[in-house]
């Protein structure tokens, strides 16, 4: 029953990391776009492309942090009076990112569109990595069972970083990727290009920092290296090789499968780490089990997973289908 | 809210308390109150837009369906606020209140994992709607709407559960500190749910449909009397008007069902210091050594009210054990915050009744200028009764955050510099909120400038070449 809930906690992290990922990825591109007149298209596709979905891609997060806290109780409290320095940044970015995104939406004049601009891009880099160095320090057996860990140290080390670090990454590479085929749809071959070779460049980046990566792991999280290199090594292969053949199709401009590609590589990557956390929560010392919540409550999660598998996945498609064709997009 | 009390209370803290428990209250009780003001527009705006947009399109009322869709852009904006303060609620709760969400998770938690549900649902069709102006036919346009009022009442009531759960907490089994056994359905289905949820749903309609009201009023008092303008009046008024008598039913209800179930809170409300019958009803006044002073008391009313005769006997103060009685301040303030919730929530519904009987004298939106500059301050108010109203329930709980069960000193962190973070958060939000007031105006602005008759765009957001979309109504042929 507690595997069950935590795949599905599982589930949340990663459409999370591939949805709300690549809005973030979207606010790393606008932040590097340059002057306004120079980062007019680009921002334009940005601003049109997330702008009907990042709402819904956000709520993911709500998905994760409620079934954290109803299904694992303690593991959730251990986290959070821990890791409350980069919980309180992330959320600072998500304030930041949300309200400066829709205002800019709004607003009429360049300068106040340059200040909500900024602050959404910025504030895209902070979240991303704050997460990322949240999930370092919980895969790095970080967070004491009893919470109230080091207020610093417990993501001031290697595997954070890294963490923090690969998400910026991985979001930016995601978002090229996505934004790549956006532009060509929009038949835009321009700015097709420009995200292309975004998203080469960040693949690459992703690529050398996932390479270094395995020497930090190595000595920074010895049991986190060793599963990934044991138990969890199909997957990080599986996702090696998505990876090059994203690159690989971009490279030769083709279109079919890219963004599946992409997608698949940063969702094996999180799978890699679910797998070698497995059956442990937090390091070596919290399994699943002894976290878990009482039967019922778990029992009421599935349900509400169910019933979210029925309600808000087709409405989810029919979002993606709609902006997809271009029906919600702004003109 | 909290924080008054907080204030009150000085900013020294007990010997036993942690120091981290007043900032930690002070930053909740902020953000909470804060997150509440956007709730009404997250749930009851979306539900008059979806009116104005079913009155445009049955009658090819092309003022209405402006309306519906500069509200809609409205609630946009303040959805994504509301979404983004409401994750850092959720933040908060894990980082101000492990002590809540660690040991009492299991049950406290899950109903925001149905509200995570119904979040979702909002969340997509909130999106699908705002953006589907034009671009979706016009009745499916309408059609997706609809899931973003319907989830917005199962969200309210999912969320309304776990703090009413908190209230008259139920459906669980500890053993040595720990929850092992959870009965979801009485966890959700507690004691205090279902007066709680209606009480609130109705207070969202009533906020949202009063300030919606007073919008449209300032415009008539300023002589733009316009189609426009009493449409979006009569829209926000009338749905707010009609709800006000029965939110009172529901409210005294409501009160009875505290002297029944939660007699320490009613003691603090009524601010009764020892047990007794014939018990007078205070208005206004404070609690000072124990001893109610200042206030107006008319004789018996408090157990006339109580349970509808004058011997009825009310526990006091004196009945809570010592070391669980809330302060005097604590107890003031809820009194006051009673008091002030009660006595807004009849001026609005005089307000009501005052607008029922010049629409039976005039037929017609009234031009009386009294009555407009009363509807002009009507939403300022009912946001100050809905505040008073978590203010009553929250700090009437004091010192638990689940009755019974938990102290709220035991339910705080017990790490970091808590100021220095309610600090940092006050000006975030004051930053966001001027932001949003800024962006509301200069979309005003703007549509002002557009004017506010949109004979050329019957139905979409933007003054595209397209044919109407509407069916074209008996008022255009």
């Amino acid at each position: 029953m507690q595997d069950t809930v935590a795949i599905l906690l599982f589930v949340g992290v990663i459409a999370y990391a591939l949805l709300g990922g690549a809005d973030f990825g979207a606010g790393f591109w606008d932040l590097t776009a340059g002057g306004a007149e120079r980062g007019r298209r680009p921002r334009h596709l940005i601003d049109t492309s997330i702008g009907p979905v990042w709402e819904a891609n956000h709520t993911w997060l709500i998905y994760c942090l409620v079934i954290l806290w109803s299904g694992f109780p303690t593991a959730f409290t251990a986290i959070t009076t821990t890791l409350y320095l980069p919980l309180i940044l992330a959320g600072l970015g998500i304030v930041l990112r949300g309200a400066a995104f829709a205002f800019r939406h709004n607003a009429m004049r360049t300068p106040e569109q340059r200040l909500y601009g900024a602050l959404f891009a910025v504030s895209s880099l902070l979240t991303p990595y704050s997460f990322g160095a949240i999930a370092g320090a919980i895969a790095s057996g970080r967070v004491p069972m009893g919470g109230n860990g080091n207020a610093v140290a417990s993501w001031n080390h290697p595997t954070s970083h890294l963490g923090g670090i690969l998400a910026v990454v991985v979001c930016a590479y995601l978002a090229a990727v996505y934004l790549h085929v956006e532009a060509r749809r929009a038949d835009d071959p321009g700015l097709a290009r420009y995200f292309r070779d975004r998203g080469l460049a960040a693949g690459v980046a992703a690529g050398a920092v996932s390479v270094a990566g395995i020497f930090v792991l190595h000595s920074d999280a010895e049991r986190l290296f060793h599963d990934l290199s044991h138990v969890a090594l199909p997957l990080v292969i599986g996702a090696a090789v998505c990876g090059v053949a994203c690159m690989f199709l971009l490279l030769t401009n083709r279109r079919v499968l890219l963004r599946q590609t992409a997608a698949a590589a940063v969702a094996l990557v999180v799978c890699g780490w679910g797998v070698a956390q497995y059956p442990y929560l937090l390091g070596t010392h919290l399994t699943l089990d002894e976290a878990a919540s009482p039967r019922a409550t778990l029992q009421v999660l599935i349900v509400v997973a169910c019933v979210a598998g029925v309600t808000v996945l087709p409405s989810l498609v029919l979002l993606f289908r709609l902006a997809g064709r271009g029906r919600l997009t702004i003109h | 809210m909290l924080t008054l009390d907080a204030v009150l209370n000085g900013l020294a803290t007990a010997a036993d308390e942690p120091a981290q428990l007043l900032p930690a209250r002070q930053q909740m009780a902020f953000t909470l109150g804060f997150h509440i003001i956007l709730v009404p527009f997250g749930v009851a705006l979306t539900s008059l837009t979806l009116i104005a947009h079913y009155r445009g399109l049955r009658r090819g009322d092309s003022t209405a369906l402006l309306l519906a869709r500069r509200w809609s852009k409205t609630a946009a904006v303040l959805f994504a606020v509301g979404a983004v303060t409401g994750t850092v609620l959720t933040f908060e709760l894990g980082v101000l209140w492990p002590g809540l969400m660690g040991t009492y998770g299991a049950a406290f938690g899950f109903p925001f994992s149905i509200e995570g549900l119904f979040f979702f649902l909002e969340a997509i069709f909130v999106s699908i709607y705002i953006y589907g102006w034009n671009r979706l036919p016009p009745w499916g346009h309408f059609w997706t709407g609809v899931p973003v009022s319907l989830s917005g009442i199962g969200g309210t009531a999912s969320v309304v559960a776990a703090n009413s759960w908190m209230n008259q907490p139920g459906g669980i089994t500890m053993r040595d500190g720990k929850v092992v056994d959870v009965r979801p359905s009485e966890v959700f289905f507690n004691g205090a749910f279902w007066g709680e949820t209606i009480h609130m749903l109705l207070a969202a309609y009533i906020v949202a449909g009063f300030t919606v009201a007073s919008v449209y009023a300032v415009g008539l008092l300023r002589g733009r009397d316009n189609g426009y303008h009493r449409t979006g009046f009569l829209i926000g008024f009338v749905t707010a008007a009609c709800l006000m008598p029965v939110q009172l039913f529901v409210g005294d209800t409501l009160a009875r069902d505290v002297f029944n179930d939660e007699p320490a809170k009613f003691a603090a409300i009524e601010m009764v210091p020892t047990t007794d019958d014939h018990v007078p009803e205070t208005l206004g006044g404070v609690l000072i050594d124990g001893e109610v002073r200042y206030g107006w008391q008319i004789p018996d009313l408090g157990s006339i009210l109580a349970d509808f005769s004058p011997s009825t006997t009310i526990k006091g103060l004196d009945a809570i054990p010592a070391d669980v009685r809330p302060s005097d301040r604590t107890v003031s303030i809820v009194h006051l915050a009673f008091d002030v919730m009660v006595g807004t929530g009849t001026l609005l519904a005089l307000l009501a009744a005052w607008f029922a009987w010049l629409w039976y004298r005039h037929r017609r939106v009234p031009h009386n200028r009294w009555f407009l500059r009363a509807c002009a301050v009507s939403g300022l108010v009912a946001v100050i009764c809905l505040e008073s109203g978590w203010v009553v329930t929250e700090v009437g709980r004091q010192p638990w955050t689940v009755v019974g069960l938990l102290l709220t000193k035991d339910a705080v962190t017990t790490e970091g510099n808590i100021w220095a973070l309610f600090a940092c958060v006050l000006a975030l939000y004051c930053a966001v909120g001027a932001a949003a007031i800024w962006v509301l105006r200069s979309m005003r602005r703007r549509w002002r400038a557009e004017g506010d008759d949109n004979v050329t765009v019957p139905y979409g957001p933007a003054p595209e070449p397209e044919p109407v979309a509407a069916r074209p109504g008996p008022r255009e042929q």
